[in-house]
């Protein structure tokens, strides 16, 4: 009997995704012994072609990683959707839209302004800006169109399962890997993980008042943090309480705040929104100017609450004005 | 829908204690005015979750208005400064998100001020008027048209909060 299939393919992301893979170490041989990979781009060779020249539904499981942002990205998840049994959206980016999903803060036009033209580092005097489509002496050559918008995965096809994290820790990798070649997968939409905040985790978290009553925000870099004691109780920032557990605290043993990159749990539609209701709440000030005054201590709520969730949040992307 | 025939669409969350009451009170007291508002009736303004004013504003909401008891009228002792404090950070990520602030309005209206939610609902009717159409579903739809294939519009893990479609009235 021949070996189960399986794909990994990434998408707009750092690679980082790909690093959690090769990071099972041993356990990787595991996998390679159980299961046949018939597309790798990152370590092997094989092309589109390859996977288009085989049967629908051939593929047991892709794991796509990184967000969708451009027509060419757009049409392999397409392709490897309708070879595939399971679609795993693998990762922040694919998932819930990641780093890459920051960009819909900005209209398209004025990222590449910046990458094509302003940027510090250009010397671009000519203003070239990537093409779609360039003739060169009879050769056409072509590029994918970046899109508007970044997008989740899961708003561009079916997924059917999601493994959290920037990256995924190799256990929830392994264990995810595990429960699908032995088919005791959870319910279609599942995200393969705790679905508790990560307070519940947290090896700090005995010293979590019960009342917060912020009087300031700090961020990592204004002060010394106590290395024991919650963060929120600091007066920094962590997504902790809005954010699904799972990776086991990895940052808080590094001694940082949690950034929020396994997403919300089951319970909540937007992250963003439910940190932001949690902190504001917990302030003490009760007076209008005394309220903004504290709240100014977290000057970039959108990049904070969303940095690795703008895409799959309620708003989407940045209203664009009257230009 | 042309722009001519166009009335904003407003959210009401209003505390069942007070603001909830003082609209029943315009009501039976006959006040006429604007009839742009939906009203949801919570037990408090601290009950609001900014995702409901988000899920609001995504789904062709023009403007949410919130209505609470006035400050150390809470009926729950502290809910109303919860809500004063979300709405003020709220209003500031709302702004960096490109949508007006002035789309999300708190108003403390007692159980006996019938006039003031008259008043707030005419004023806030007037100000939407004058910031347009915010349209988040049209603007849904026009980014989802760069897409060769259309946006899947299956069951993502993470859909819309399960609350019925609203009947385009």
């Amino acid at each position: 009997m021949s070996k189960p299939k399986v794909a990994f393919y990434w998408c707009a992301s750092c690679g980082g995704c790909e690093e959690a893979v090769v990071d099972l170490a041993e356990d990787i041989l595991g996998v390679v012994e159980a299961v046949d990979i018939v597309l790798w781009p990152v370590a092997m060779d094989f092309k589109k072609h390859d996977v288009e020249a085989m049967p629908d539904k051939s593929i047991v499981a892709t794991l796509l990683n990184g967000a969708i942002r451009s027509s060419e990205q757009e049409e392999m998840a397409h392709m490897l959707r309708r070879k595939s049994q399971y679609m795993i959206a693998y990762g922040a980016c694919a998932a819930t839209g990641g780093i890459p999903g920051l960009a819909n803060q900005f209209p398209l036009q004025q990222l590449l302004k910046f990458v094509y033209e302003d940027g510090p580092s250009d010397a671009n005097p000519e203003k070239t800006y990537p093409q779609t489509s360039h003739d060169d002496g009879g050769r056409r050559v072509t590029l994918p169109q970046l899109h508007e918008v970044v997008r989740t995965l899961d708003q561009v096809v079916d997924v059917d399962y999601y493994i959290p994290g920037c990256p995924p820790t190799p256990k929830l990798t392994a264990a995810a890997v595990a429960a699908l070649l032995a088919g005791k997968l959870p319910p279609k939409g599942s995200v393969l993980g705790p679905d508790i905040a990560l307070c519940d985790e947290c090896p700090r978290k005995a010293s979590k008042p019960t009342d917060l009553g912020f009087t300031k925000f700090e961020r990592p870099h204004q002060k010394l943090m106590d290395p024991e004691k919650c963060f929120l109780a600091q007066g920094v920032v962590c997504m902790g309480p809005a954010t699904r557990g799972g990776c086991e605290a990895l940052c808080i043993n590094g001694h940082m705040p949690c950034s929020g990159c396994f997403g919300a749990t089951s319970r909540v539609r937007d992250q963003g929104a439910k940190i932001l209701s949690s902190l504001a709440a917990n302030l003490a000030a009760k007076e209008e100017q005394e309220i903004a005054a504290v709240l100014s201590g977290i000057p970039d709520p959108v990049g904070t609450f969303y940095r690795y969730g703008l895409p799959a949040s309620l708003l989407r992307k940045k209203v664009p004005g009257e230009a | 829908m042309s722009d001519k025939t166009w009335e904003p669409r407003i959210v009401g969350f209003f505390c069942n204690w007070c603001t909830y009451t003082a609209a029943d009170l315009a009501g039976v007291s006959r006040m006429k005015y604007a009839s742009n508002v939906r009203v949801i009736r919570l037990m408090c303004s601290g009950r609001v979750d900014p995702q409901f004013v988000l899920d609001a504003l995504a789904r062709g909401a023009d403007g949410v208005l919130i209505g609470g008891c006035h400050p150390g009228d809470c009926h729950y002792a502290e809910g109303n400064y919860k809500c004063l404090r979300r709405h003020e950070l709220l209003r500031r990520m709302l702004g960096d998100m490109g949508i007006e602030p002035e789309r999300l309005r708190l108003e403390w209206i007692s159980a006996a001020e019938g006039d003031k939610v008259k008043a707030v609902i005419n004023d806030m009717v007037e100000k939407i008027k004058a910031l347009g159409p915010l349209d988040l579903p049209g603007r849904f739809r026009k980014w989802d048209g760069e897409l060769a294939e259309g946006a899947y519009a299956g069951t993502p893990a993470m859909p819309p909060l399960p609350v019925k479609e609203a009947a385009d009235v």
